[in-house]
């Protein structure tokens, strides 16, 4: 389908800018990691508080690091106007949307793919056995993270202090995902390692909602 | 509005007796006693500020669909008088918790919902005082305020579920069977409160309907003026002004 | 004579622009103001005027990348049985907006390019959002033909200003538009690009394209122009109108400036 294509198309384009200089990944990965370690010294957790606190830790890490993260997304495009070069073409407002939570999700991933193994070293979290629905719980709250941030992004960029906005924005709105992603975490690290199904279909449904809601309402996120 | 000062005179009395009926008229609660009477007005303060959001929410989709400044006006000032029974709201819920439970804050389902909402429409007045094209303000901020209101049911699940998992002192739990004077002046009470706020989104409406004239007051005189300082200089170019027929 | 006997993509009718009324402001900055414009589908009008006249607003109003506060914006295209010999009694069916994108290409101030992509990368990306065919050996024709051939794999931000306005202009003639909007087109262009820019807006005129250039007077393609409009403080000021010539006007406005 043609909508599907421009997607692919954009999703491809938003892959080679950053990749040519990896500089969203590079200060994600950092900032994450910075967060993570200060952890450490603000609290001096024994091996038993790590284990309670360490998911909440890491979201934390992903949620903060993740809303400076969209923020470029459409800010980006302001350079040279060429959103409004996107907007000409006759592709569907949603498509340019679609493309750009994608590449943010993608990014994210590859960011927290890095820190998660990184975490489980400094404090001696086991993840034996538990690797497949971890994956589940990252990629559930990611998504939501991610659809959320670029919607918001795109409403920002024509705001002024906007890098302090898009967090503002974002982060109350997200409470749901982040109150659903740790507890699930805290239950998969927990003694019996089990996923909780109630808050996994909550995380879901959120993505769709939100996912939805932005579809819908794209075409107003697009005018000038 | 001719009816205005017959309606406020009628608030300003509903609001009068409702408080000294609240205060000396409903009897005395048997666990709580005195401090329960806060009641009477930390629940009509919620139903005011769901009210006001509510109407806010509608005013941004009415604007996305119909671009009619009204809605736009009516969406900002339904924000902002929500966000004000809000902290109504959690300030009093705040004065009850600290005799009753001697805490003067809890993370429970539904303080903590609350919370995350005034975030939310806080955040939602923040972002339109940052935008400063009219038209992009209105668009955007719609479009916010139809995710914000869209988050809340979702925000209220989230804890309400989180704090079944670790029950917390819930301050004012579920339902109770209610005496039949207290229900009476809970009711007065109630109409008080939300004939405030509709006095106050009103006359918010109205200060910003009037600062929208304004401006399009100031940009009509500034058109004519143009046009009037236009006009002699450009006649120098003679019978350019009418399209000729056939070539020149 | 009926055209549907020519080739079809030799002979493109352009497409035409209605403006009813248009007005937008920006606050309480009003850049246009109850503008009313019928252009032909096949002219060549020259928008001209000073700075701040709104000519760029105008310009972003046609390519839909605003909506007018005011009024109305509607696309035409003549119907193919129409006779060519009196443009202003040309037949009009109006075109949905939506199809529309597909046939305007824009010339803005801005680059509208990806300074971290290549000219060839560039071209890719918006031919494929075109939905062209034969992508590769478009793209390799473009950058042919605007000169810039030998730096095809070169980011755009290695360019110079008169290579970048070059790939600009390029980028907007890709997916062969019925209507070409400019905005000071020539502005960064060598003697070189200028006289491919003429070779090329010539052919469009040839081929029926509709053209709205936004330029300031002393430009050289506008001997190229059917019908000169003038704006001033956002209203219009003078319009020699469909099939009268503009040199007149274009002259007097030369001598004046």
């Amino acid at each position: 389908m043609k909508a599907l294509r421009a997607t692919w198309t954009l999703f491809a384009k938003e892959c080679r800018l950053e990749f040519r200089t990896r500089e969203l990944l590079t200060a994600t990965v950092v900032f994450s990691l910075i967060i993570i370690v200060f952890f450490s010294f603000a609290f001096d957790p024994t091996p038993a508080e790590s284990r309670r606190y360490g998911p909440g830790l890491l979201w934390i890490a992903f949620f903060f690091a993740g809303s400076l993260m969209v923020n470029p997304s459409f800010a980006r495009e302001q350079i040279n106007d060429t959103l409004d070069a996107l907007r000409m073409a006759p592709v569907p407002s949603f498509a340019v949307l679609s493309a750009k939570i994608l590449a943010n999700l993608l990014f994210l991933s590859i960011a927290e793919a890095i820190l998660v193994p990184v975490f489980s070293v400094f404090y001696n979290v086991s993840l034996v056995g538990i690797v497949g629905r971890l994956i589940l719980v990252l990629v559930l709250g990611t998504v939501g993270l991610v659809i959320t941030g670029t919607v918001f992004s795109a409403i920002s960029a024509h705001a002024r202090m906007r890098e302090l906005l898009l967090p503002v924005l974002l982060l109350p709105f997200l409470t749901p995902v982040l109150i659903a992603a740790v507890s699930t975490t805290i239950s998969l690290f927990g003694d019996a390692r089990e996923l909780d199904r109630t808050w996994v279909t909550f995380l879901a449904g959120f993505d769709i909602v939100f996912l939805a809601a932005s579809w819908i309402l794209s075409d107003f996120l697009a005018e000038g | 509005m001719k009816a205005r000062i017959p309606i406020t005179l009628l608030v300003a009395a509903l609001v009068f007796f409702g408080g000294f009926a609240g205060l000396f008229i409903a009897p005395d609660e048997a666990t709580m006693h005195e401090i329960q009477r806060i009641f009477y007005f930390h629940v009509p303060l919620w139903t005011a500020m769901t009210l006001a959001l509510s109407i806010s929410c509608f005013s941004c989709i009415a604007w996305l669909v119909s671009r009619r400044a009204t809605f736009d006006l009516l969406a900002v000032a339904g924000a902002e008088v929500g966000v004000l029974c809000c902290t109504g709201g959690l300030i009093t819920g705040m004065l009850w918790g600290k005799p009753v439970w001697g805490i003067w804050w809890t993370w429970d389902a539904r303080l903590t919902s609350t919370f995350v909402l005034w975030l939310l429409y806080i955040s939602y007045l923040l972002l339109r005082e940052l935008i400063e094209d009219p038209h992009r303000r209105a668009t955007l901020s719609a479009v916010f305020g139809v995710f914000a209101y869209l988050d809340l049911p979702i925000v209220l699940l989230s804890t309400t579920l989180w704090r079944t998992q670790h029950p917390q002192p819930v301050l004012f739990g579920g339902p109770k069977s209610i005496n039949h004077t207290m229900l009476m002046v809970f009711l007065l009470c109630m109409v008080a409160i939300v004939g405030v706020m509709i006095l106050i989104l009103i006359d918010r409406y109205r200060l910003e309907r009037l600062r929208f004239e304004l401006d399009e007051l100031r940009v009509e005189i500034e058109s004519r003026e143009m046009d009037a300082q236009q006009l002699p200089a450009k006649q120098a170019v003679p019978g350019k002004e009418l399209p000729a027929k056939g070539t020149a | 004579m009926a055209s549907a006997a020519a080739p079809p993509h030799t002979v493109q009718q352009g497409l035409g622009i209605r403006f009813d009324r248009v007005e937008r402001r920006f606050g309480s900055l009003v850049a246009l103001r109850s503008v009313s414009l019928e252009i032909i589908p096949g002219e060549f009008v020259a928008l001209l005027g000073h700075n701040g006249a709104g000519k760029t607003t105008l310009l972003r109003i046609a390519a839909q990348l605003m909506r007018p506060s005011r009024g109305a914006v509607k696309f035409v295209e003549a119907r193919p049985d129409a006779s060519h010999a009196d443009p202003s009694d040309k037949l009009k069916d109006e075109v949905p907006d939506v199809s529309v994108k597909a046939l305007i290409g824009l010339v803005a101030h801005s680059l509208l390019l990806y300074d971290e992509l290549s000219a060839a990368e560039n071209l890719t990306l918006f031919a494929k959002l075109y939905a062209l065919d034969n992508v590769p050996v478009r793209v390799s024709a473009a950058l042919e033909a605007c000169g810039l051939a030998s730096r095809a794999t070169s980011q755009v931000r290695t360019f110079s200003r008169g290579m970048r306005q070059r790939l600009a202009i390029a980028r907007s003639l890709l997916h062969s538009p019925r209507l070409l909007l400019l905005d000071e087109p020539a502005a960064g262009l060598d003697a070189q690009g200028l006289a491919w820019f003429s070779a090329t807006l010539e052919r469009l005129r040839g081929n029926g394209c509709t053209v709205l250039m936004s330029t300031h007077a002393r430009n050289e393609s506008l001997d190229l122009a059917t019908r000169a409009v003038v704006l001033a403080a956002g209203r219009v000021r003078h319009d020699t109108g469909p099939g009268n010539d503009p040199r007149p006007l274009l002259e007097s406005l030369r001598t004046e400036a």
